[in-house]
């Protein structure tokens, strides 16, 4: 027992520990605390050791001691070596690199570092060694370096561990330690030589000249043959473990040759016989000689191919497989996983014990295991691996299921053989565990779903079975809804059986029913609610019988505390009861999504997805954040251009979705021209609008609420400059059902004007003009002429333009069109296309009237534009 | 790089010894002492002595009332630094003689002394036990 450790210290230990709640701790120890403090302001030279001991106890339980770091100075200042060292295990404590404190220390480090006492100079070491900042690494390089090549080997181990440090915070260093550490490799000091390969290790990772060094044949062997010493040495009571002498220095060199040989095939030449000899030779059955083995092993896989030695690797690594201890197996699985990329054949032989080792008690094996069976899952094992993993999890605990869903739909969504496995294995994994299923993987079922046609009748009927007895797994729900909504008729009418299912009778108000649970369940959250809506609507039309039950169901949420909802059911209950002649042309089938471009455009930017829509669910001008966004926004991933988080190759996808693109690869033919003009208009929806924060929230508010296009008034107010009337720009989605090719025709260079839209009853003239200086803007002035012997009240004109261009629309000259063309209404827009030269102007246009008090609308696109606006 | 941190936690959660070897704040070491003492508490004697938390490993082993705990990052050998932990346990114990918990407790400078020896900015310097409790030997017969 140290004198100099006085009683007290243990007094405090004793009073601490004997409370028995965190209060009367805390008051233990404010107390010493005060008494510490007043013992620093008497400048207390005899207690400072035992104080500043106090406080290491005190800082470990989780108390503030910031008073006492200059307390660590002043003990380090000091000349006694009890001091200094007490001092010295403080500041390492209490003080980390980023506090300026530390460069007090500076000098005293220096002054430590030359000081004739080696015991002081290792604690300098040490100390430096753990803590310091880049600025004192400057400041004392030379003198470790200097001290590398002292004659005490326990100086040289520490200044060579303090130069990692250095290096490590000043890189530019580097060279100058390449040297000293290429002398440390000869020792033979172990301490040294441990420490001394660590140093090489960092170096080389650090500088590539220093690894080109190091690779050198001289170098090279002269770290195989101390390898090899102390394989072969003899027994050595000092380093042995285990009758192994010296695990540790065996693993730092199989580690040092680990990194000089990955990649080089002349230094992995010379590795291979000590490798072979240290695979063969050494002892399994401790846990010391398997320690070793494991690094052999990871050695052996990261350097350049020699056939023989990877088949060693691989037969230690089976050993270990199937080896009780809980610890080997857990390293076996890590290594395979790397071996993997290596020999996959050999891995796979192993593949049932691998799924015995998902299902162990144990959670870190678990772990490995399931990403190594992801990893060797390819297109003959998946169907049995997937059916394995999908019975483990319903028996899985939770922490667990969120894993292994995303694993098991990963993997079913890139192996699949055919559509209806696909659609069957989501089905049972959404009904075991949809809560942990990520949006982007039931988006992408529903977009498979919609692209299998003739399974759509199976699917509809599977997820209405599925429905009645997993209620709560909230991904489920809304896919179900979704498609009882879009197949419903097929649910009911039996369409499209397919000979293996059992057959099942369900009415429309079962159908419905289902719905209805789903609006009202406790646990439903708002998007589901809103996709309920959705559904409900599509089956009022579907289901005319039951159109008035639907009505009351959607009109019990037009008092609903949220916009979203209260919105679509105002909006559904006003096209349920007053517009039933375009109800059911609203809601005909979605367009189908390509699953290419859609996959394609997932791969590239899936953390665009990620984040759009958490940044369209926070951008909502209500203030209510959307678990997710609508699926269909998803899908689309249309917000993503202007989301906050800019993703080119969204942009991308969009271009080529778009087939607006002049490249070859998206010529279109008339099959793909349906969808690609739906998403089209979808686009030309989105691109209303200049300011991105609006067009954030309007599409999700658009595409939510309209997936079948019905757009309202609340969303033209989130749209760009509406002028007298609310003459926001609209365009009505139908158009894209109807395949059409939108290619502007060639017009003459001059500007003539064109007609850009003629009825019976109406003729619209554009004018064209350049302001100066301003190649990309176009002024048009669109003339507006009644032809019929009416008047025409409030006059509306709206449009609608792609991405690429811009849009803006003055006032109206007025809304009352007289007769006869007695009169006409001008209306100034300004068009600014960021692709002029490239891309002609295309727009579309809503005009919008009254005729004798009753409301008439007219659309149409203008295709001919000149050319060169 | 390599360890992290080391740390001696007994059976009801209470630290004993704390050496961490890349800074963290002292809200952070308290939330992850407490999430990683209550994960390896849980677990078995069966199960394995690796446990996986955020971006390193923890490697621990019980010795009777008290658990060793060394956070290292995840190239780290875990075999390796389960050898290591026996060896810190044996020369602890050869210096305090039947090492206890409470050994540690109150010589808690000496156990941190120790330690400094033997690693040092998250490397192992010195495995052999002589080398590396000749200075602290040294230090008492001076005191």
């Amino acid at each position: 027992m140290g004198r100099w450790r006085s009683p007290f210290f243990a007094d405090m230990i004793r009073s601490i520990r004997a409370c028995k709640t965190a209060a009367e701790e805390r008051a233990v120890v404010r107390k010493e605390c005060a008494a510490i403090r007043a013992a620093i302001n008497e400048n207390d030279q005899d207690y400072r050791h035992r104080n500043l001991a106090k406080l290491m106890f005190i800082h470990m339980l989780g108390y503030p001691t910031h008073f006492g770091q200059m307390e660590c100075l002043k003990s380090i200042a000091s000349a006694g070596f009890p001091e200094k060292r007490i001092g010295y295990l403080g500041l390492m404590l209490l003080l980390d690199e980023r506090q300026e404190v530390l460069m007090l220390v500076t000098n005293s480090l220096k002054q430590d570092l030359n000081h004739t006492n080696q015991y002081i100079v290792g604690l300098a070491l040490c100390a430096l060694g753990n803590i310091c900042s880049a600025e004192m690494a400057r400041d004392l390089a030379p003198e470790v370096e200097r001290l590398l090549q002292f004659r005490d080997p326990n100086i040289r181990k520490k200044a060579a561990l303090c130069s990692i440090r250095i290096i490590k915070k000043v890189p530019d260093l580097a060279e100058n330690f390449i040297n000293p550490a290429a002398a440390l490799l000869k020792e033979k000091h172990h301490g040294v030589l441990i420490t001394g390969i660590q140093l090489v290790t960092d170096i080389c990772k650090v500088s590539t000249e220093a690894l080109e060094f190091f690779r050198k044949p001289k170098c090279l062997d002269g770290l195989v043959k101390t390898l090899r010493d102390v394989v072969n040495s003899p027994y050595a009571p000092e380093y042995d473990i285990a009758g192994i002498t010296d695990p540790f220095l065996h693993i730092r060199l199989l580690k040092l040759l680990h990194v000089l040989g990955q990649g080089d095939a002349d230094a992995s030449d010379c590795m291979n016989d000590i490798l072979a000899q240290v695979a063969t030779k050494t002892e399994s059955n401790k846990n010391a000689g398997n320690a070793i083995l494991y690094e052999c092993v990871e050695t052996i896989m990261s350097i350049e191919d020699n056939g023989g030695l990877r088949v060693l690797a691989i037969n230690i690594l089976g050993r270990f497989l199937s080896n009780r201890d809980n610890n080997i197996r857990y390293v076996a699985l890590n290594m395979l996983m790397k071996a993997i990329t290596v020999d996959a054949q050999a891995v796979q032989r192993h593949r049932a014990t691998i799924l015995e080792c998902v299902k162990d008690l144990d959670a870190s094996i678990r772990k490995r295991a399931l990403e190594l069976v992801y990893l060797l899952v390819n297109e003959s094992n998946v169907k049995p691996l997937t059916k394995e993993l999908i019975d483990y999890l319903e028996i899985s605990d939770q922490e667990f299921k969120g894993d292994l869903t995303a694993k098991i739909c990963s993997m079913v969504e890139k192996f699949s053989p055919d559509k209806i496995w696909y659609i069957d294995q989501m089905l049972k994994v959404l009904s075991e565990a949809g809560n942990f299923v990520k949006d982007e993987v039931w988006h992408a079922l529903i977009v498979v779903i919609s692209n299998a046609s003739d399974l759509h009748g199976y699917t509809v009927r599977a997820l209405y079975r599925a429905v009645q007895t997993s209620i709560e797994q909230e991904s489920l729900v809304r896919v179900a809804i979704w498609c009882i909504g879009e197949y419903g008729d097929m649910l009911v009418n039996n369409v499209g059986v397919l000979n293996i299912e059992d057959p099942i009778t369900v009415t429309e108000s079962d159908a419905v029913d289902v719905v209805e649970i789903a609006i009202k369940h406790h646990s439903s959250d708002i998007t589901t609610k809103a996709m309920a809506m959705v559904a409900l609507l599509k089956l009022s039309s579907r289901f005319p019988s039951c159109s008035e039950r639907i009505r009351d169901i959607i009109v019990q949420n037009k008092g609903s505390l949220v916009l979203e909802l209260q919105q679509r059911s105002i909006e559904f209950n006003s096209i349920v009861e007053k517009h039933q002649n375009i109800r059911s042309t609203l809601v005909e089938r979605m367009p189908v999504l390509d699953e290419a471009t859609f996959s394609g455009r997932r791969a590239g930017s899936l953390p665009a997805t990620v984040s759009t829509s958490s940044g369209t669910s926070l951008n909502l001008p209500n203030g209510v954040a959307k678990p997710a966004a609508a699926p269909l926004v998803d899908l689309l991933d249309l917000s993503s251009d202007d989301a906050p988080v800019p993703s080119s190759s969204g942009n991308d996808f969009l271009q080529d979705l778009l087939g607006v693109d002049v490249s070859p690869a998206s010529v279109q033919p008339g099959t793909s021209q349906a969808p690609k003009a739906g998403t089209d208009v979808l686009l030309d929806l989105l691109s209303i609008g200049s300011p991105p924060v609006q067009n954030n929230s309007t599409p999700s508010d658009i595409l939510s609420s309209s997936q079948d296009n019905k757009s309202s008034v609340a969303i033209l107010d989130g749209l760009s400059p509406a002028p007298s009337g609310g003459a926001a720009s609209m365009i009505d989605l139908l158009d894209g059902f109807v395949p059409n090719s939108p290619k502007p025709e060639d017009n003459g260079p001059a500007y003539p004007s064109i007609v850009a839209f003629e009825s019976s009853s109406l003729i619209l003239t554009f004018n064209f003009s350049k302001p100066p200086g301003n190649p990309q803007t176009t002024l048009i002035q669109a003339t507006f002429t009644n032809l019929s012997p009416n008047v025409y009240t409030d006059f509306v004109f709206q449009a609608a333009v792609p991405k690429f261009l811009q849009l803006h629309l003055d006032p109206a000259s007025g809304n009352t069109l007289p007769a006869s063309g007695n009169g006409s209404i001008t209306q100034t827009l300004r068009v600014t296309n960021s692709q002029h030269g490239k891309k002609p102007l295309v727009m579309r246009t809503r005009i919008a009237y009254k005729l004798n008090n009753r409301d008439v609308l007219e659309e149409g696109q203008i295709n001919n534009f000149p050319r060169d606006l | 790089m390599g360890i992290r941190f080391i740390l001696m936690v007994n059976k009801q959660g209470q630290t004993r010894l704390a050496q961490y070897y890349e800074w963290l704040t002292l809200e952070e070491r308290r939330a992850l002492e407490g999430e990683i003492v209550r994960k390896c508490l849980a677990r078995t004697e069966q199960q394995c002595s690796f446990v996986e938390h955020r971006n390193y490993k923890i490697v621990y082993r019980r010795y009777a009332s008290l658990f060793f705990l060394v956070g290292v990052d995840n190239d780290e050998n875990e075999l390796a630094i389960l050898e290591f932990i026996h060896l810190l346990v044996e020369t602890m114990d050869r210096h305090f003689g039947n090492v206890c918990e409470l050994d540690i407790m109150f010589h808690l400078e000496k156990a941190h002394f120790m330690l400094e020896e033997m690693v040092m900015n998250g490397c192992i310097v010195e495995t052999s036990k002589s080398n590396i409790l000749s200075p602290i030997q040294l230090m008492e017969k001076m005191s």
